[in-house]
């Protein structure tokens, strides 16, 4: 399969996306001026700042060629992941309901967060069991999601809550923890911990952010089965 | 425009703000919220709003207000 992943000017972690992409398939950087998706099975908006963050971050992004051609590859069903930066461009396009502000603690924090899984049965989570801890680090100073309460109550009622900080966890102030999120659909899913940052023993310590990567794969495969 | 986080939401750049003016000799200060400015010269003032509603703001979490000035 082959994940197509997008690069902003002030995107900072996509070559590392790509590279944890490359470890379950096939992975190609396309430019935000492109519109031309490459034949990607899935997408994956990378963390960074894009734009310089300038306004709100994301809020520029959302506009660019590329991302009009992913808003149409994901109403046509296709899978997209957006890590960091990439969560807060989803928000701002409107694929992911809720916004995320600037972390209660109003310090920018990297450090390793253990999340729970609070779903298990979609295309980015297909590979880990309900409940499972995923040690990942979170690293960004806007990751408080907001949501309005009948949405997070339809999101929960949907199983659109995927990813939690385990309790303690939570230094950004999300309501309900929440750490992950997707939309009613499955589809596109937004997560603001970096698991393209924790592929390898050898680098932090955990791999456990590839089983978002192979999960996607398992998806794209077992469609195609 | 100026662009305001909407009330009931965590504001913690204002609040950093309001526990920072007591530390400078202002007292009895209370209810404060950082925002955002954004001033253009525009051909059609009708614009204004779309331009809000669709990039300078967020609705989900800002309010906003224009003020034009002839």
């Amino acid at each position: 399969m082959k994940f197509g992943v997008l690069q902003f000017p002030g995107s900072c972690d996509e070559v590392d996306a790509l590279q944890a992409a490359r470890r379950v398939g096939d992975a190609e950087l396309i430019w935000h001026g492109e519109r031309d998706l490459a034949g990607a099975d899935a997408i994956i908006v990378p963390g960074g700042f894009s734009y310089g963050d300038y306004l709100r971050a994301g809020a520029i992004a959302r506009f660019s060629p590329a991302m009009e051609a992913v808003i149409e590859f994901a109403r046509d069903g296709g899978l997209v992941l957006g890590i960091c930066n990439g969560f807060q461009v989803l928000c701002e396009a409107q694929l992911l309901p809720g916004a995320l502000l600037g972390n209660a603690n109003r310090r920018f924090t990297f450090r390793q967060v253990e999340l729970e899984v609070l779903y298990s049965g979609g295309p980015f989570t297909g590979a880990c069991a309900l409940g499972e801890r995923l040690s990942i680090p979170a690293k960004h100073a806007w990751g408080r999601y907001y949501a309005d309460p009948p949405t997070l109550a339809a999101m929960d009622r949907g199983g659109q809550l995927v990813l939690r900080y385990a309790p303690g966890e939570n230094f950004n102030g999300s309501l309900h923890d929440i750490a992950g999120v997707c939309n009613e659909r499955g589809n596109v899913f937004g997560m603001m911990p970096h698991p393209e940052h924790a592929v390898d023993e050898l680098i932090g310590g955990s791999a456990d952010g590839l089983k978002i990567f192979q999960s996607m794969r398992m998806a794209v495969e077992g469609a195609r089965a | 425009m100026l662009i305001r986080p909407k009330a009931g939401i965590l504001d913690p750049q204002g609040e950093a703000v309001e526990r920072a003016l007591p530390a400078l000799g202002f007292a009895g200060v209370e209810n404060v919220h950082v925002g955002r400015l954004v001033e253009l010269d525009v051909q059609d003032a009708g614009q204004l709003e779309a331009m809000c509603e669709k990039l300078l703001a967020n609705p989900l979490v800002e309010d906003y207000e224009i003020v034009v000035e002839q």
